[in-house]
């Protein structure tokens, strides 16, 4: 029987790091996230865990530091926000082609500047594309849940990859709301023990980590961390499968509601899928055809999957909680048009960024949405703000 | 009960505005609703206008947006009157509940035309004769929760006790204070429109 309780995001995030007990966590400070580390030390302070816990002076250390432990056999964890994760940038490209699979909570705020420190998606967009497996969560229960099953999916041989489990800032980090937890012997039977086949602290067997690599090996190198992540598809699914087993809870590449026959689709990650699943069931029940597509696995990034569930429909609105500053479309719009265009899936498809620095993302907004793509004559210029205010 | 109750708190920095939120979202919880409760951040400071949340559903809760229009208000220091609209969106089937000793004649006419039911209960009384200190948002959590009817006042007054013997393990001599507070806030908040 699970446990029914009643937690914030990060109080969720600790508490399966607890379950977890990783060797070692290193992590400097930063809103949203800081009561993750906050809440994890408590638990090093009173003898719940037996990590070794290092409070480093940087985020830039913090990755290094879970870089080190994990080159030498540990099993490491760290948790960030915003410009913690960008002081981290370097180290966070060593990690990934280092093949060390360190798990992060990512608490998503905005990067300055200016200063803020609310929700939005640029932390983890500007590392989207450094190698490290990336899982979004809707709730504090998917963030609990994707923790649990973060390290079976990073640490498998095929894979060795770093991921991050990434929640909402604020709004899902410090809302207390419903969850089921495992039981502790549950979670380190399916968590399990790291055992790594190579490693710095092995003395039968020497190694070099991070060494030069110049022309005749970095391509191969790369091509290696290319099938990492090829590999981290199957694994993905087959832990969600082990964990569905375990918790009745199904976790997929993304979550399709009431998608199969909709007509209009919002395509969105974290929390906001929430509020379009009310918007949705407010659509159907006036006849609509509402549909949502929320991603929970952005890398590997799920194109062609995605593109055939949007296969037919009469438009789609994919939300990017980021701001328009590149010319073109939000990343997550890139890549669900060039999903859908080389499988020669060609669906209106316009992009909105909301939600900027916290904005509150409210029903009446996704509505406007759903009105736009029935609408949809123009498409132009398919580049809109939600929840802008214009005068 | 409705199947959902949505409460917004308007407090100032340091008066609790957001403990009192999470601890009506604990009590709820443990009547077995399902239950958010969230603060708005803005600039943490001493003394700013800050607003808290609940929603309290019998069915999960999925929206995650904060609160327009809300069945409860919830308004810990009667000077935000003059300063937040505080009846905006609220339901005119639900109700504010005020901490002040002003009378209807004075506050009504802070209200917006508001037409639903005003309670009104002298927190810093009830706070300063229970625990010699004004901390007005335990009166406030108390007082809310008998406008709303969430649950009985026995299975709080019983729930409060559980909670406060866990948040304030390290200090014990606060809990009796605390639960006086409670007990005397249910009897002190009154019904004025």
């Amino acid at each position: 029987m699970s446990i029914r309780e009643r937690l914030s995001g990060n109080e969720a995030t600790a508490y399966a790091m607890k379950q977890i007990n990783p060797d070692v966590v290193a992590a400097f400070p930063i809103t949203p996230s800081t009561e993750i580390p906050q809440y994890f030390s408590s638990y090093v302070d009173n003898g719940q865990v037996d990590t070794e816990f290092v409070a480093v002076e940087s985020e830039h250390s913090a990755m290094s530091a879970c870089i080190g432990a994990e080159a030498a056999g540990a099993r490491a964890m760290t948790a960030t926000s915003a410009n913690g994760l960008e002081y981290m940038w370097e180290m966070i490209q060593i990690a990934s082609s280092s093949r060390l699979p360190i798990v992060l909570a990512l608490v998503d705020r905005a990067i300055s500047g200016p200063l803020n420190i609310h929700c939005d998606h640029t932390d983890a967009m500007a590392v989207k594309d450094s190698g490290w497996i990336m899982l979004f969560s809707e709730t504090n229960q998917e963030a609990y849940d994707n923790m649990i099953m973060a390290h079976r999916i990073a640490e498998n041989k095929d894979v060795m990859l770093p991921l991050m489990v990434c929640q909402d800032g604020f709004i899902t980090s410090h809302a207390i709301e419903n969850i089921e937890l495992l039981e502790d012997e549950k979670v380190k039977e399916f968590v399990g023990t790291y055992k790594p086949e190579h490693y710095l602290l092995n003395k039968k067997e020497p190694i070099a980590v991070g060494p030069m690599d110049l022309q005749p090996y970095l391509m191969e190198h790369k091509r290696q961390q290319h099938q990492a992540m090829e590999n981290a598809r199957k694994v993905i699914a087959d832990v969600a499968l082990d964990f569905e087993k375990m918790t009745g809870r199904k976790y997929e590449f993304f979550e399709g509601y009431k998608l199969e026959d909709a007509e209009y689709v919002a395509v969105c990650m974290n929390s906001t899928a929430g509020t379009v699943k009310n918007v949705v069931d407010n659509l159907r029940e006036n006849g609509i055809k509402a549909g949502l597509l929320k991603i929970r696995v952005f890398r590997p990034f799920p194109g062609d999957l995605i593109a055939k569930a949007l296969e037919g429909k009469k438009a789609v609105a994919v939300l990017d909680r980021v701001p328009l500053l590149n010319g073109t479309g939000g990343p997550l719009y890139e890549d669900v048009v060039s999903s859908m265009f080389t499988q020669n899936i060609m669906v209106p498809t316009i992009n909105y960024s909301y939600g900027i620095g916290g904005r509150d993302v409210t029903e009446n907004q996704i509505h406007k949405v759903y009105e736009d793509l029935q609408n949809l004559k123009d498409m132009s210029n398919p580049y809109r703000f939600l929840g802008l205010r214009e005068q | 009960m409705k199947d959902l109750i949505e409460i917004r708190w308007h407090g100032r920095g340091g008066q609790g505005a957001k403990t009192a939120s999470l601890l009506l979202a604990d009590a709820a919880f443990n009547t077995g609703k399902y239950i958010q409760g969230f603060p708005e951040y803005g600039p943490e400071r001493m003394g700013a206008p800050i607003t808290a949340y609940n929603r309290i559903s019998t069915t999960p809760i999925r929206v995650h947006s904060n609160i327009y229009e809300p069945d409860y208000v919830v308004v810990i220091d009667d000077t935000l009157l003059t300063a937040v609209d505080v009846t905006a969106g609220l339901k005119e089937d639900g109700a504010i509940v005020i901490n002040t000793t002003k009378s209807i004649e004075e506050i009504s006419p802070l209200l917006n035309g508001y037409k639903g039911s005003v309670y009104t209960i002298d927190a810093r009384k009830v706070s300063e004769e229970t625990l010699g200190k004004y901390f007005p948002n335990t009166p406030m959590l108390a007082a809310i929760v008998k406008v709303t009817g969430i649950m009985s006042e026995e299975d709080f007054i019983q729930d409060m006790e559980g909670s406060f013997k866990h948040k304030f393990a390290k200090k014990p001599e606060v809990i009796e204070g605390n639960m006086n507070a409670i007990r005397l806030a249910l009897q002190e908040v009154k019904k004025i429109q």
